[in-house]
This record gives structure tokens, C-alpha cells and sequence, in this order.
């Protein structure tokens, strides 16, 4: 008989002690180091010293720290953003275009007020306006779902390719610098986010945005409708939720919060703005947002890890001459193995003949036994 | 050995992380033979089941299928072994017609024979006495019919050991009645039925044997002819027991909430409620009684603001405040002032549950909203959390386990738990005990009456007519949308309930000469001239829709016959 029992077979876990998990998550991402390693030896490069070469180029210096973390502002910004509509499963994919609206808008005060108000005034008037056309951008989706039922997911991606074509154009007409340069002008000083340690201020707001983004989450009437709502929408109903509501402001929410990240972009990072402002930043923070299980202070961590890879990966390409794009391939196997290494943290495989042996037998005869603090058996 | 079991389970367990869920089960099942499956909630009837049809593996010990051992690994094994189970929940394809559903996942040679396929399925239907059009789309099919559907699907694939878990609770007693005819075609064709449910009079009349779990364990398997439902009862609980309900009577009642000539229409036009009048009291209970789909639900959701209301008025009373209209307010403000429905929907994750949260998050679900600022209070609801698990027993590792993981009856607890801890001034409830075991069905039925001692209209759709006897103060029954009468239920028997039920033409009851008016029976004749005189009101209103009630009246008619031939049939 016991030769029919399959080879594996999989139980759910229930009750994995916190520690565990992760360690079980640390191993992954051990696992993941070690076929990165691969990556470098089929690429000719010696695995230890890339490695240490991009964790040198990263890490090491504190010019090397303040671009990893000029990397990963608007990478949890952005993941911040999407936390929200993630939870109420709204699939935003259009972080891009939202936060590319945002940085426009506040580009327009950067190049048009600079003269007509202090410092101080015009970034945060540059900051407001961001977050509106952020939220607006956002809004448009939303309030389309919420009245004919149309699919968010492909709207909010054709929403990135609109706001980058607006940027497009306007970096090659009306806003152009130079005639023929098809740039837009660097910002004058008076528009630009001020420092902290070497790194705009950027950092200090997306820090306070993770608290109140966890304080949103778990501890409002706010964040207890998006999780209602992102299990059922009856049940939302039924609990005398307004449906359309709650969707429309998480989105216009999710994509403020975007249009603000355009804003540091902008006004912190690039000092000016061009078509490409988000780069990527939008898609690649869907990633962070899933990793961390729409954990805010975890998408610290993560988003962090994805700025000291893609740092360390432009380090090795100048001094080793390996590909950036290794640092693609990387951080896909990451990818994979953190994924991964949820289904082993959730199902427990049992191999065949390797059965475990149940838990201390507290069981009587059938039927004689009764549960502690029940009377027994009449 | 003499003969082979059909089936047998040597020493079964399977255990969710720390919880198991059926400890060492020993337990055997023949061929021809109606086998009940009874236990408390959580007690792992499913789960057991679960194991026979291919869902999960047992983590220890072996089935053996007529004397052989078997591995089941999936469905698809349990099927090659004969075995078919019909799940509580149904997995059918909503735009499928039943044929297309019955062979869909089947491999077979060559192409698709729709005519072939729908031939076989009349047959079997024919042989067993099954009612149903292969052609249909699942979508438009009743409960019943959809679970024909999976029946039939299963005795398509060959199966000769049926599993049916719970299959009577989303049915009426006349679908019920007809299912029941059906196994017991299939017992005398030789097939081994297991049946899973909680109402022990079923249990009395379909099977053969009877087998109790407890607490995972296998207690004991009797003949049903040498057993008695206290008897089994006291195998499932695990000591004795006291089923009775008390029913005081009503103090001080008060009109609650008083309902005029309400007429609601679904979303196709069809009138559903027509013209219904009635008085609920603080301080009673008043039943609801109906063939199902008579309007109590549509009833209940037109009062708690959930359905658009054609015409009528329902005013609301709440102590040591003015009169209220309800029509026109929206769900949420109608909840506030103290209306609370407990409605007891068939999906019921779907609806007034979040699966992934625990108790404590499901209690936010009617307080999330109170108190001011941003914050929720997740104080209360913890509070409330651990005093419905301890006031109804819920078998849970904790207050914040997701409740989707819980066995169907204890999901219920919490909901129904959740509704009576609200503390409404009106409490309408409809099929609360629906899943639940007998033991918890009481503890409900008596949380009921607290409330109506506590001075709560407690408005109670039931299907049991032993328990609305029983249970209620008044009941008021529902013919086809309209109310046929409303009768004293320390007085009223079945039977003329259930003519009631049947043609709204039955005249109310009236007091027997000779006898003591009770307090209740004053009540009724209040309630009812209240009724009239609404009714009154409403007469001119009402004739000049008389040429549409008239064709409806007529298709009516033909419902109505074949009811009375389902009750004399019962009778
Ligand atoms: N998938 C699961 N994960 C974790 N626990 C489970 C799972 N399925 C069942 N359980 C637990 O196992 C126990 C038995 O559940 P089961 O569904 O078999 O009960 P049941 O006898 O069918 O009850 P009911 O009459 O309420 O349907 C319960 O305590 C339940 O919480
Ligand atoms: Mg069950």
C-alpha cells in the first residue's frame, strides 16, 4: 500500500512560528545570491568580486549610499502609492503616467512662478499641484470603473502613454530651453527640494509617508472599507460602504501620492523634466508593493535592496565591464526566489515514508473522551 | 470476512496545523445502505468527507473501496473509485446549460454529442426520478435545480457511493421531500448514499444508519430504527441535553413597526411583495411562515432598505421616540436607528462576511463606522468578538483567524452572533439556523427570546413549522407576495398553517369561544385591526391594479394546486 502514496504531496501550513518564516525567507534570498553568482561566471566575472564590487560601489562610499537612496525614494514612494489601491484589488498600473502628470504640473510652476513667489511657497504650491494632477490622473480610471464597470487595469496603462506624450511634447515645443534642444530648461534654485545629509528632502517625506501609510492601513475607517471592499464588494455594500466612493478616493489617493513622487523626481532628483521622468519607477514599484505584502515599512527594506542592485550594477559595469542589464537578471532571480519561497512557507511538502508522526496522542477510547471544560459524557 | 464494505475508513486522521480535524476514524458503509453523517459543527464531517472525494489526503490511515485499499489523491481518483460528492457549495458553470456542465472536465473520445449527452442525462434522470431540462442555463435555475444538476453530474461519471453534504439546508421541505425519493431510488438500485445534515428528523426519516462524529472522532454508528433523536443528540454533544424553548409571554408590547400596503417588484417587473401589511411589537416574536420564495425574504430586505419599494409605508416606532418612515432612507441609516437585519444569505462568505479577516474584523463590519474621527474603534469589537465566541461556542483558534477557514455552521455563529449583539430595537432574522447543529439551533432560537424580552421586535422567517410553533408569538404567513393571515402561535396548529401557506382565500383564525383571551391572542386581534384597517385604506388604491392582479392570480392558481398536492402528499 504504501508504494501508492505519492512521492510529494503538499499540506497547508497553518501556524509557522513568525522566526521561521524568516529564516525560511532569508535562505531564499541566499538562494537567489548563489544562482546570481552563476550569472556572473557564465558572464566571465567572478561572482565574489562582483559582488563585493557592487555592494563597494554601493555601500561603501557615502556618495555611493546617497545615490542608493536618491534611487529608492521614489521606488517606495511609489510603492506607498500603490499599497492602497492594491489592497481594495484596484489594479493601478498607470503609477507611471501619474506620477509624470505630477512631476509636469509641477515643472509648469517651475519654469512659469519662479519669479512671482518665495522659495518655501512655490515648492509647496509645485507639491499640491503634483498631487492634484497625480489624483486626477488617477481619478479618470477610477470614476470609470466605478460607473460603467470598465477595466481598470488597461486604462491606467494607456493613461502612462497619454502623460508621457503630453511631456513630449511639450519638451519639444512650448517648454522647450534651447530652441532645436529638445530639452526643457534646468530649474532655477529657487524650485529645487533642498538637501538633508547630501539627498534632497525627498527621503524625510517618504519615511513619514510609510508611518502614515501604516497608520491608514490598519487604524482608520479609511483603511478598513479598502479591505472590506478588496474582499467583496457586497459585503462593502452590505456594511453601508459607499462602493464608488472609497474606489474613487483610494485612486485619487494612490495616484496624489504618485504625482508627488513625480514632484521630488523633478524638482529633487533631475531638476528639470523630460519625457522619461518616470523611468520605469511606476512598474518596478508594482514589484516592491507585492514583495512587501503591502507592508509599508517592508517596502523600506525591499525598495532599498532593489536601489543597492541597480546601483551596484552600474558600479560593476564601469569597473568590471560586465552589463547593467545583469542587474535585470538579478533582480528577477530575486524575484523568483522571494516568490518562491512564499508557496514553501505556506504548504508543506511530505514526502513519501517520511511521514510525521502526529502530535502527542491525547486521545481515550471514542467516545469516552470529552473536551477540557466540558462535562464528560452523561 | 463475509462481504466487502463499500467503504471503509481504517484509522483516519487529518489535522490543519495545530487543529485536527478527524482523529483516528473507523468507520464503515454498505452497499444499498442511507448512512447519516451527524455532528456539531466543526466536528469534521466535511473534512472526513473532503478526504473520500479527493480534496484532501489523510495524514494517517487508509480507505479501502469494497474490501481494497485505495490512494485518492484528487477528484479525479475518487471518481475512477465511483465516489461522488456533492459539495455544500455549488461548482457549476453559470453560463453553461446542465448538460454542458454535467460532462464538462469528462474526457472523451472524439467530439462532444450534445444530443448523446442529453439522452443520457434523461435516462438517468428518468431512472431515478429526477425533474430537470439538460437544456437550461445554469443561471436560471433555483437552488434545487442546480443541485440536481451536481447529482446528476456525479451519477454520470458512474459514481456509486454518493456523498451529500448538507444538501437540505437551501431546500424547502416539498424539494426536500423530492430529493429524499430520489436516494431512496438510488438505495434500491444498490448505491451506498452518505448524507451530511443537521435536521434530525431527516436523519429519522431517510437513513438506515446513523454515524456521529465528535470532536473529530467516530462516536458511533446505530441503526436509525433502534435510535431516537435524543439519543443522538447526546452521542453529538457528548452529555444530555435539554431541547425546549421556553416562551414567556409578551410584556408591555408595543407596536414596533408598522408596515402598510407594501408592494416591491424585482429587477425583471415581477411583483414580489404585494400589498403586505403587518405589526411587529417590541417585546414578541413574530414568525413568518411561507413556502419558500413567497416573499420573506424580499419582505426583509424591503424593510431593511435593501429593495426598491413600488409603494407602501413602513413606519417605525422606536421607544420614547416619534414615528419614523422608513421608505426612502438608505441601508445604513435604517441600521442606525436600530433595524437590524440577520439575514442568512446561501453564499454566506459572499455576503455580511469578509472570509480573510477574523471575528474581530467581521464585528467592525456593523461598527466600523460609529464614533467620529478617522480612527476605528477596534476596542468594541474585539470585546464583542470574545463574548458571541463564548455566547455561541464558536470553534476557533482565535478571534482574529480568518473566518474562511471555519466550518460552515460556525462562519454562521459569527454572523448571526454578530447581528443579536448589536442591540437593535427591531431584529429580523430569516433561516439563522440554516448549517447550524441542533444544539447551537437552540441557543439561538433562546437568544431570540432574550432579545424579545428585552423589549425587541424580533421578526423570525423560518422554515420549520414545529419551531415557529414554538418559538413565536404570533405568526404571520405569506402566500405567493400577499399575507394570507396572521394566527396566535400558542394556538395555531400545522396543518392550518400550512393551508395558509397555500391560498391566500383562508380566513383568519379566530379564538376558540369559551376560552381565556391570553394576552397574545388580544395582541393578534390588535395586530389584525390594525391590518384591516390598513387594508381598507389601501382597498380603492388596490382596484385599480385589480386587472393586473387577476392575470397574475391565475398563473398563481397553478403554483398554488400543485402546493397543495406537495402538502396533502406530506400530510
Ligand atoms: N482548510 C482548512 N484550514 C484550516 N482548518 C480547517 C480547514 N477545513 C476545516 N478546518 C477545521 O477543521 C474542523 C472541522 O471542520 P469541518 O468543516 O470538517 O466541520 P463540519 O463537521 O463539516 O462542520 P459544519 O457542520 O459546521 O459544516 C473545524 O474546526 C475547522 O475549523
Ligand atoms: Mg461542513
Amino acid at each position: 500500500m504504501t508504494e501508492k502514496v505519492p512521492l510529494i504531496r503538499l499540506t497547508k501550513r497553518e501556524d509557522m512560528a513568525k522566526s521561521k518564516v524568516w529564516l525560511i525567507r532569508l535562505l531564499a534570498f541566499l538562494l537567489a545570491l548563489v544562482l546570481g553568482g552563476l550569472v556572473f561566471l557564465i558572464a566571465g566575472a567572478n561572482p565574489i568580486t562582483a559582488y563585493s564590487t557592487m555592494i563597494a560601489g554601493s555601500l561603501g562610499k557615502a556618495t555611493g549610499i546617497r545615490q542608493v537612496v536618491k534611487v529608492a525614494v521614489p521606488l517606495l514612494g511609489t510603492a506607498l502609492a500603490l499599497a492602497p489601491c492594491f489592497a481594495m484589488r484596484f489594479w493601478n498600473i498607470g503609477a507611471e503616467g501619474q506620477i509624470t502628470m505630477g512631476a509636469m504640473m509641477a515643472t509648469f510652476f517651475a519654469l512659469k512662478m519662479v519669479n512671482s513667489m518665495p522659495s518655501p511657497v512655490l515648492l509647496l504650491v509645485m507639491g499640491a499641484s503634483a498631487a492634484i494632477m497625480g489624483a486626477l490622473w488617477a481619478g479618470i480610471p477610477a470614476f470609470f470603473k466605478a460607473r460603467w464597470g470598465t477595466n481598470e487595469t488597461l486604462f491606467t496603462l494607456m493613461m502612462n502613454y497619454i502623460a508621457i506624450g503630453i511631456v513630449g511634447w511639450l519638451q519639444g515645443g512650448p517648454w522647450e530651453g534651447k530652441p532645436g534642444s529638445q530639452i526643457i530648461p534646468m530649474f532655477d534654485e529657487r524650485a529645487v527640494l533642498p538637501t538633508v545629509f547630501g539627498v534632497h528632502i525627498g527621503w524625510i517625506l517618504v519615511l513619514v509617508l510609510t508611518f502614515l501609510m501604516y497608520i491608514y492601513m490598519t487604524k482608520t475607517k479609511h483603511g478598513y472599507e479598502i479591505a472590506v471592499l478588496g474582499e467583496s464588494e457586497n459585503t462593502a455594500r452590505y456594511a453601508g460602504m459607499d462602493v464608488r466612493k472609497v474606489m474613487l478616493r483610494t485612486a485619487c489617493l494612490s495616484g496624489g501620492i504618485a504625482g508627488l513622487v513625480g514632484f521630488m523626481i523633478c524638482s529633487g532628483a533631475d531638476q528639470t523634466l523630460y519625457q522619461n521622468v518616470a523611468g520605469g519607477v511606476g512598474f518596478t514599484a508594482i514589484t516592491v508593493t507585492w514583495l512587501a505584502q503591502l507592508n509599508p515599512f517592508a517596502m523600506i527594506i525591499i525598495s532599498l535592496l532593489l536601489a543597492v542592485l541597480s546601483k551596484g550594477a552600474s558600479t560593476i559595469q564601469t569597473i568590471m565591464g560586465v552589463p547593467a542589464s545583469i542587474s535585470d537578471i538579478i533582480t528577477g532571480i530575486i524575484l523568483l526566489c522571494m516568490l518562491g519561497c512564499e508557496f514553501f512557507i505556506n504548504y508543506k511538502m511530505i514526502f513519501r515514508g517520511h511521514e510525521e508522526l502526529p502530535a502527542a496522542p491525547e486521545t481515550a477510547a471514542p467516545g469516552v473522551t470529552a473536551a477540557p471544560g466540558k462535562e464528560v459524557e452523561a | 470476512m463475509a462481504k466487502d464494505h463499500a467503504v471503509e475508513f481504517k484509522g483516519i486522521s487529518k489535522r490543519f496545523g495545530h487543529k485536527t480535524a478527524n482523529d483516528k476514524v473507523d468507520l464503515y458503509l454498505d452497499r444499498g445502505v442511507i448512512m447519516s453523517l451527524l455532528g456539531e459543527n466543526g466536528s469534521g464531517k466535511t473534512t472526513l468527507m473532503n478526504m473520500l472525494a479527493g480534496i484532501y489526503f489523510p495524514d494517517e490511515g487508509e480507505i479501502f473501496i469494497d474490501g481494497k485499499p485505495v490512494v485518492i489523491k484528487s477528484p479525479k481518483d475518487a471518481f475512477d473509485n465511483g465516489i461522488g460528492m456533492i459539495h455544500q457549495h455549488f461548482k457549476l458553470v453559470d453560463v453553461f446549460t446542465a448538460a454542458e456542465n454535467i460532462v464538462l472536465g469528462l474526457r472523451e473520445e472524439g467530439r462532444l454529442d450534445r444530443r448523446k449527452v442529453s439522452a443520457k442525462v434523461r435516462e438517468i434522470a428518468e431512472k431515478y426520478g429526477f425533474d430537470i431540462d439538460p437544456d437550461k442555463k445554469i443561471y436560471e435555475m433555483s437552488v434545487s435545480e442546480k443541485q440536481t444538476v451536481e447529482i446528476i453530474k456525479v451519477l454520470y461519471r458512474g459514481a456509486d457511493i454518493l456523498i451529500l453534504d448538507e444538501p437540505t439546508a437551501v431546500l424547502t421541505p416539498q424539494e426536500t421531500g423530492k430529493l429524499f425519493k430520489v436516494l431512496k431510488a438510488m438505495r434500491a438500485d444498490g448505491k451506498s448514499i452518505i448524507l451530511i445534515t443537521h435536521k434530525l428528523n431527516e436523519v429519522m426519516e431517510i437513513s438506515d444508519v446513523v454515524a456521529v462524529l465528535r470532536k473529530g472522532q467516530h462516536v458511533a454508528t446505530v441503526r436509525t430504527s433502534e435510535t431516537s433523536e435524543k439519543e443522538l443528540t447526546e452521542m453529538m454533544v457528548g452529555h444530555t441535553v435539554s431541547l425546549d424553548i421556553d416562551r414567556p409571554l409578551p410584556v408591555d408590547p408595543k407596536p414596533r413597526l408598522t408596515v402598510a400596503g407594501l408592494t416591491v417588484k424585482d429587477s425583471e417587473g415581477v411583483t414580489k411583495l404585494d400589498d403586505v401589511g403587518l405589526v411587529a411589537y417590541g417585546g414578541e416574536i413574530l414568525g413568518i411562515a411561507g413556502i419558500a420564495g413567497s416573499g420573506q425574504k424580499e419582505l426583509l430586505e424591503a424593510i431593511a432598505g435593501l429593495r426598491h419599494i413600488q409603494k407602501g409605508s413602513i413606519i417605525y416606532t422606536p421607544e420614547h421616540e416619534a414615528p419614523a418612515e422608513l421608505v426612502g432612507k438608505s441601508p445604513m441609516e435604517i441600521k442606525e436607528a436600530g433595524v437590524a437585519l440577520a439575514f442568512v444569505p446561501e453564499d454566506r462568505l459572499g455576503m455580511g462576511l469578509v472570509g480573510g479577516m477574523g471575528m474581530t474584523g467581521n464585528m467592525m463590519l456593523r461598527s466600523w463606522n460609529k464614533g467620529k474621527g478617522i480612527f476605528v474603534d477596534t476596542k468594541a469589537p474585539e470585546k464583542l468578538a470574545e463574548k458571541v465566541l463564548e455566547n455561541l461556542d464558536v470553534q476557533t483558534p482565535g478571534i482574529d483567524y480568518p473566518v474562511r477557514k471555519l466550518s460552515g455552521g460556525n462562519v454562521q455563529k459569527v454572523l448571526v452572533g454578530r447581528e443579536i449583539a448589536s442591540a437593535p430595537s427591531v431584529l429580523m432574522s430569516a433561516y439563522a439556523v440554516r448549517g447550524l447543529d441542533i444544539n447551537t439551533s437552540y441557543t439561538i432560537y433562546n437568544l431570540m427570546t432574550e432579545q424579545k424580552m428585552k423589549g425587541v421586535a424580533v421578526v423570525f422567517v423560518g422554515e420549520d413549522l414545529d419551531v415557529l410553533l414554538e418559538l413565536c408569538d404570533r405568526i404571520l404567513v405569506l402566500c405567493g407576495g400577499k399575507v394570507s393571515g396572521v394566527v396566535d402561535a400558542r394556538k395555531a396548529t400545522k396543518e392550518q398553517i400550512g393551508l395558509m401557506m397555500t391560498s391566500t382565500d383562508f380566513i383568519h383564525s379566530s379564538p376558540m369561544p369559551g376560552e381565556t383571551i391570553s394576552q397574545a391572542e388580544a395582541m393578534v386581534a390588535k395586530a389584525r385591526e390594525e391590518e384591516e384597517r390598513l387594508a381598507r385604506e389601501k382597498a380603492e388604491a388596490a382596484a385599480a391594479a385589480a386587472a393586473v392582479a387577476e392575470a397574475e392570480a391565475e398563473a398563481q392558481t397553478e403554483a398554488t394546486e400543485e402546493a397543495v398536492k406537495e402538502v396533502e402528499k406530506n400530510d
